[in-house]
């Protein structure tokens, strides 16, 4: 007799015993989860940035801010862009520096002199490097001839050009020490120009002529500004602590000379990522001292009672003609037809929707001096009005003159940020709408956008300059037919003519007409087709002052910043 | 011995039976079975709707609703859908010159409109220069003043005209006075405007929105055109936009896994077969082809179909999606086929004198078809993601060229503010990738041998 | 078993250089400058700088001299960090990426399992219909979507708690990487869970389970050796690719959470062109991608006997 055999196991009982196994599974699996967290949690600390302290540390006086990307370049003989620029505004300083309302004040000059000839800049006793050493002449000769050596690579060596020789050094003509700057003795910089420079002061607080010194440089075996410790500072604050791509530290430099600037004792970097949602997520959280708004966040800013600020970053957006031979755009009348029949302040204030941008109205954009009072005050720009009829007879007038049956389609280059892509929409819709013309958008990233308007492919391009210095020429001279960034290759002698006077003409008020006539002849001959000065709204953490936003200079500017007493 | 009647019967002749099977019903297919599983899976029938469904939307649609999706409504950006559309009739735009104004303190110099709001002020004691702010909530004791909108740094200009981004609805205005290094300070005068939606004749005679042209005059009302589904940044229809993206988004997310499934499935059953040397030799070109740089070859495919400016780039994204990413279909496939190549069945074909091709074709390809299915369905959601985040870089289709994944992108930039831009575009894409799915597992369910009703 | 071993190794190496010569190649034919910025060069200068980046030379040669860097294990200087090497880069910067993308993966691979496991025995049951809803979301909705969003509810939560319970960007600790690796691996872990419940059907209904059930086997134990055992083929089989996908794939989770990962840095060098820096990480995605293709395979054998080595 067969005794009880096991009973066949029911699905259910099946099901509920294979769960409770899952169950255990799980379990299991969380705690090795949680183990091996902890484990790389330990393996990667040190790659992570400084948290802890948020955004206002009123107890150690210090705050924690973002930056856009990894400055790229923190040697200010190589370095071109605005996250270097950023870093090196606050730990360097040069001859001459900025105050609050972004005049030129003296910096490791005491004072200065320039004359027709040449420039001297006296230099302070108290000005000192990070090492307690003195800041020197020499220190400024050693860092200029490394800008134009032609070893070095900097591609901002162009900027010392009205320095004597600094062209013919850079193209391996003359040897570097033939530069016309020399340290008369320690505490004087003697500098010879090339042709008359009135605007020499303006350049050189530029970050390309910031100092450095020479045996330390020699020490750093090729790796200078690799790392926090590969570098000398002489400015507000130290670098310490750079965890690259994530972090960094500026703590204050106790041999800084300027009692009005440095109050906080630190500024922690914490994160570094261009995302602008996640950029406001961190403020909203209180982890961040301040941050940039757009379009689409300033309503909720509002909402949530934020003190908004804005200023311009000095940037002005164009639409660039391609004015070489063979290309329809270089007709006349087409460009008229085409000026005619927009007007930015539809784009800026209709499409673009950002509370901070301005139409622009010029090539030169309205934060510029002139000779006592805003350069555009003094000389307004020619009044735009739309014309769309006025528009189309020119049109037909081109078309007559180019003996064409009809319009083949016009190529916009444009690159791939948001805003360039909207443009572009924008402006292919109101050229089809307005004018007939069909007009097509060539996206491009920025490097290959760059190489088609450097060989000349394209009709029309979003482009934009942003100002190397607080003068006039910084865009007057970009149409000039030797000036290698005039990519749409406009050339005329009359525009040549102005830009050599306003190089050179000493008298300031001479100087600023030759400007009206460039202002003038911009408009008149349509070399550009102006879109939009740009601006940035932000906020900042109400307990925190003087961070100051600048047009010229580095662009956001924590020296002078401080936490407001309770 | 007595006869009994049964007996009889007993040993009669059972004679012959021709009729040996009757059949009780025709015998069903492998795929006849399928169907009619399918069909009576509820899910998948509905889901097999929706694709239909969304394939009408894609074709038929546009001819319904006759709407460019390229023609931008610059008076109606970023409008959710429902709005009230009536606007008055009023001159064309001209700018303010900024004249004497009559009345006293910040005031309107004429009623304020979606063209432009004017304001007047007198200069504030004690103010050496003044600032303008605009907010879409009153001022409280926080002084948060909203959006600066002008600043001047003397008592000279007393006039602001702003056009920025008005919309129908109360706006509050605030005049900062500045001191004299610029700063604000603490005197302000506010006002609170009510603005009216307005258009011009002009406009109202492009876009069609009355039938009797001739006698429209400004002091008339008419109604702004319908955007159903609201507009998007640009003031383009949503409605058009989504049928147009529908075309390009579906092309390439049921094109491109259509392409590259079945390459992989070629690809892995071949590997997988022959095994040895071949196998390893199929797999190796697999890894390489996984192991390239995505992004970089986009670029490439892009610049070798020479996308000029103006084309779309939709063909080169399909051909580099298929050319990049059949290797996981290929690998899935040889996994299958390594495990049911060891099957009984397979053996026994074998004996039996069946080809190689055969084989494959009639025994291995039906069997993996479940685990080929469910990759089909999960390329789908997978390529058309694909297509966002490569338009969320830039490498995608070309503007104005528009796509269910690039209106995503655009519609979150502005998520809390205008969500309909997101949500459409977005359920979207969510129906499309649940129609397939669910088809996809009825599909599975109905194709998968192994439950096949043998009847 | 070594043998095998080693063999996949060698091929591995080939696989690596085809992957390095096809990039090189690829980029170099790529339209656009790396050298070319805002500011334009004059020739003089830009001699110079292309001659300090070697790009002077003819093509031929510079992929000779980059291929015997390649091999001393130099991958060279960046092009837009001009102060720090590419190994540099990729040994700060990798282990970062690869702990996410790990993390990301474990998180899918165990969730994945879980889930898809509940939904097949529970079938047409209410865990069920749960699970799956949740699954229809984590595929049908973008991973920027998911990302941003799940920022935005959780700046919700920390303001909503008063205190922060999970950081809401950045890098360095626990903390800080909880709610990156869940969004990076919500649309494996979904995808995971349908193969590992479709898998798990077909071995459910499976006649040598029904066999092992009429023979009284404990039902833990045909659930463990038998059933868990069989689905989890399928898994693995992609586990390998999706490492890889995942690992660059994370470059939207890297910007949105400010991760100095080097998917972020892979992206923003296509971008510019930065030849050194996109072979580098070229490379070693591609030697880090066939080993763990290798590894996935070997797992394979190990835990599928009908399998191993042909």
């Amino acid at each position: 007799m067969s005794e009880t055999a096991k009973p066949v196991l029911s699905d259910d009982h099946f099901t509920h015993s294979a769960g409770k196994q899952l169950g255990l599974y799980a379990l299991a699996a969380l705690g090795v989860l949680g183990g091996l967290m902890a484990l790389l949690s330990f393996a990667v600390g040190g790659t992570g940035g400084g948290a802890g302290g948020g955004a206002i540390d009123s107890d150690n006086n210090s705050i924690t801010i973002t930056l856009r990307q990894e400055p790229p370049q923190l040697d200010s003989g190589r370095s071109t862009d605005a996250a270097s620029f950023s870093v090196l505004g606050h730990v360097m300083e040069g001859l001459l520096s900025y105050d609050r309302a972004g005049q030129l004040i003296p910096g490791v000059a005491e004072r200065w002199e320039i004359r027709e000839d040449g420039a001297t800049f006296w230099l302070r006793d108290n000005a000192l490097w990070s090492d307690g050493k003195p800041v020197t002449a020499d220190d400024f000769v050693f860092a200029w001839r490394r800008v134009v050596d032609p070893e070095t690579g900097s591609q901002y060596a162009f900027i010392t050009y009205p320095i004597k020789n600094a062209e013919a050094i850079t193209n391996g003509d003359l040897p570097i020490q033939t530069l016309g700057v020399s340290a008369a003795s320690d505490r004087q910089l003697e500098v010879t120009f090339e042709q008359a420079t009135p605007y020499f002061d303006k350049l050189v607080a530029f970050i390309t002529f910031l100092p450095a010194r020479e045996e330390f440089f020699q020490s750093t075996n090729g790796r200078y500004a690799a790392d926090a410790d590969m570098l000398l500072y002489n400015g507000p604050y130290l670098l310490t602590d750079w965890v690259h791509g994530a972090s960094m530290r500026w703590t204050k430099n106790p041999y800084y000379w300027n009692d009005e600037k440095g109050f906080l004792d630190e500024i922690n970097v914490a994160y570094i990522t261009t995302d602008v949602n996640a950029k406001l997520n961190l403020f909203k959280d209180a982890q961040i001292a301040d941050t940039d708004l757009v379009a689409p966040m300033l309503p909720e800013a509002m909402e949530r009672r934020w003190h908004i600020d804005r200023f311009m970053d000095g940037t002005v957006f164009f639409l660039e003609f391609n004015h070489r031979e063979g290309r329809i755009t270089k007709n006349k009348n087409f460009r008229r037809a085409m000026q005619l029949a927009q007007d930015p302040s539809e784009l800026v204030y209709k499409v673009l929707k950002e509370a901070a941008y301005i139409p622009a109205e010029s090539l030169f954009p309205s934060w510029i001096q002139g000779a006592g009072d805003l350069f555009r005050k003094q000389h307004p720009p020619t009044e735009h009005q739309m014309d769309i009829e006025k528009a189309r007879e020119h049109l037909e007038l081109a078309r007559i003159e180019l003996g064409l049956d009809a319009w083949p389609p016009i190529v916009l280059l444009t690159g791939d940020t948001p805003v360039s892509t909207l443009s572009a929409e924008y402006y292919q819709e109101l050229f089809k709408r307005n004018l007939g013309l069909e007009v097509r958008i060539d996206l491009q990233t920025f490097k290959q956008r760059l190489a088609k308007m450097t060989s000349g492919e394209f009709d029309l391009v979003l482009s934009g300059w942003g100002p190397d210095y607080d003068d006039a020429l910084t865009f007057g001279d970009l149409f000039s037919s030797w000036n290698l960034n005039n990519r749409g290759r406009y050339d005329s002698s009359e525009m040549d003519g102005y830009v050599r006077i306003a190089q050179s003409e000493l008298d300031p008020v001479k100087r600023m007409q030759a400007f009206a006539e460039i202002q003038r002849l911009s408009y008149e001959d349509i070399v550009v087709l102006p879109m939009y000065e740009r601006g940035w709204s932000f906020v900042v953490d109400p307990r925190l002052d003087g961070l100051i936003r600048r047009t010229v200079g580095p662009e956001v500017d924590y020296t002078y910043a401080s936490i407001k007493r309770e | 011995m007595p006869s009994h009647p049964k007996a009889a019967l007993d040993f009669s002749p059972v004679g012959t039976e021709r009729e040996v099977q009757t059949l009780s019903r025709p015998s069903l297919s492998y795929w006849q079975d399928a169907w009619l599983r399918l069909k009576a899976n509820r899910r998948a029938l509905v889901s097999l709707f929706l694709v239909i469904g969304l394939l009408l939307f894609t074709l038929v649609g546009p001819w319904l609703w006759q709407v460019n999706p390229a023609s931008q409504d610059l008076d109606q950006v970023s409008q959710p859908p429902g709005v009230d559309r009536s606007a008055l009739v009023v001159d064309p735009y001209t700018p303010w010159l900024g004249g004497a104004t009559a009345g006293t303190g910040l005031r309107l110099a004429e009623p304020a409109t979606t063209q432009s709001v004017r304001l007047a002020w007198d200069a504030l004691p004690s103010a050496r220069g003044h600032r303008v702010y605009r907010n879409l909530f009153p001022v409280g004791p926080e002084l948060a003043y909203g959006i600066p909108r002008a600043e001047f740094f003397d008592n000279s200009t007393l006039t602001f005209e702003d056009r920025l981004d008005i919309k129908p609805g109360t706006y509050y205005y605030t005049i900062v006075a500045l001191n004299a290094d610029g700063s604000l300070s603490r005197e302000t005068s506010a006002l609170t405007v009510d603005v009216q939606r307005v258009t011009t004749v002009a406009e109202a005679r492009e876009r069609g929105l009355v039938a009797n042209e001739a006698a429209l005059v400004p002091g008339d009302r008419v109604e702004l055109a319908l955007h159903p589904l609201g507009t998007d940044y640009l003031g383009r229809d949503m409605l058009a936009r989504l049928m147009a993206g529908a075309r390009v988004s579906l092309f390439i997310g049921i094109g491109a896994p259509l392409c590259f499934v079945l390459f992989g499935v070629f690809f892995g059953s071949v590997a997988g077969f022959i095994g040895g040397k071949t196998d390893q030799v199929m797999m190796r070109f697999a890894d390489f082809v996984v192991a390239l740089p995505f992004l970089l070859f986009m670029i490439l495919f892009k610049i070798a179909f020479g996308i000029g400016p103006g084309e779309s780039g939709v063909m080169p994204m399909l051909v580099a999606l298929v050319l990049l990413m059949w290797p996981a279909t290929a690998r899935l496939v040889r996994g299958q086929i390594l495990q049911i190549r060891e099957q009984g069945y397979i053996s026994a074909s074998q004996l039996l004198g069946a080809k190689t091709h055969y084989l494959i074709l009639r025994h291995m390809l039906p069997n993996t078809l479940g685990v080929v299915l469910v990759t089909l369905t999960f390329a789908i959601p997978s390529a058309i993601f694909t297509e966002a985040f490569l338009s969320f870089i830039g490498m995608g289709v070309a503007p104005p060229t528009p796509s269910w994944g690039s209106m995503s992108n655009e519609g979150i930039k502005t998520m809390l503010t205008t969500p309909h831009e997101l949500i459409f575009p977005a359920a979207l894409i969510s129906t499309t990738v649940l129609a397939f799915n669910l088809l996809g597992d009825g599909l599975r369910d109905a194709l998968d041998a192994r439950m096949r009703n043998r009847e | 078993m070594w043998s095998f071993i080693l063999k996949r190794l060698a091929q591995g190496v080939i696989t690596v250089w085809f992957i390095a010569t096809a990039t090189f190649f690829a980029m170099h034919n790529v339209p656009g400058d790396p050298l070319l910025n805002d500011r334009a060069m004059t020739a003089a200068i830009r001699a110079n700088v292309e001659a300090k980046y070697g790009l002077d030379k003819p093509v031929a040669e510079q992929y000779v001299i980059y291929l015997g860097n390649l091999i001393r294990g130099d991958f060279g200087i960046s092009f837009t960090q001009e102060n720090r090497e590419v190994n540099d880069i990729i040994r700060e910067h990798f282990p970062v990426s690869a702990t996410l993308g790990i993390l990301a993966v474990l998180f899918a691979a165990a969730g994945g399992v879980l889930w898809g496991a509940l939904t097949a025995l529970y079938r047409n049951r209410m865990p069920d219909y749960v699970i799956m809803f949740f699954v229809i979301l984590g595929i049908s909705v973008p991973s920027f979507v998911i990302a941003a969003v799940s920022q935005l509810m959780l700046v919700g939560v920390n303001s909503a708690l008063g205190v922060t319970l999970l950081p809401v960007a950045g890098w360095g600790t626990l903390s800080h990487m909880l709610l990156p690796a869940m969004v990076l691996g919500l649309g494996t872990m979904a995808y995971l869970t349908r193969l590992m419940r479709s898998s798990m059907l077909e071995v459910i209904s499976s006649d040598y389970v029904r066999t092992a059930k009429a023979k009284g086997l404990p039902a833990a134990r045909i659930f463990t050796k038998h059933q868990l055992r069989n689905a989890i083929l399928p898994v693995i089989t992609v586990l390998g690719p999706s490492i890889a996908a995942i690992t660059t794939g994370g470059f939207v989770v890297e910007l949105v959470f400010a991760i100095p990962g080097l998917g972020r840095y892979f992206v923003q060098a296509v971008q510019q062109l930065d030849y050194t820096v996109i072979m580098g990480t070229t490379v070693f995605y591609g030697a880090f991608l066939v080993f763990m293709v290798i590894v996935v395979d070997v797992l394979y054998g190990l835990i599928d006997p009908r399998v191993r080595m042909q």
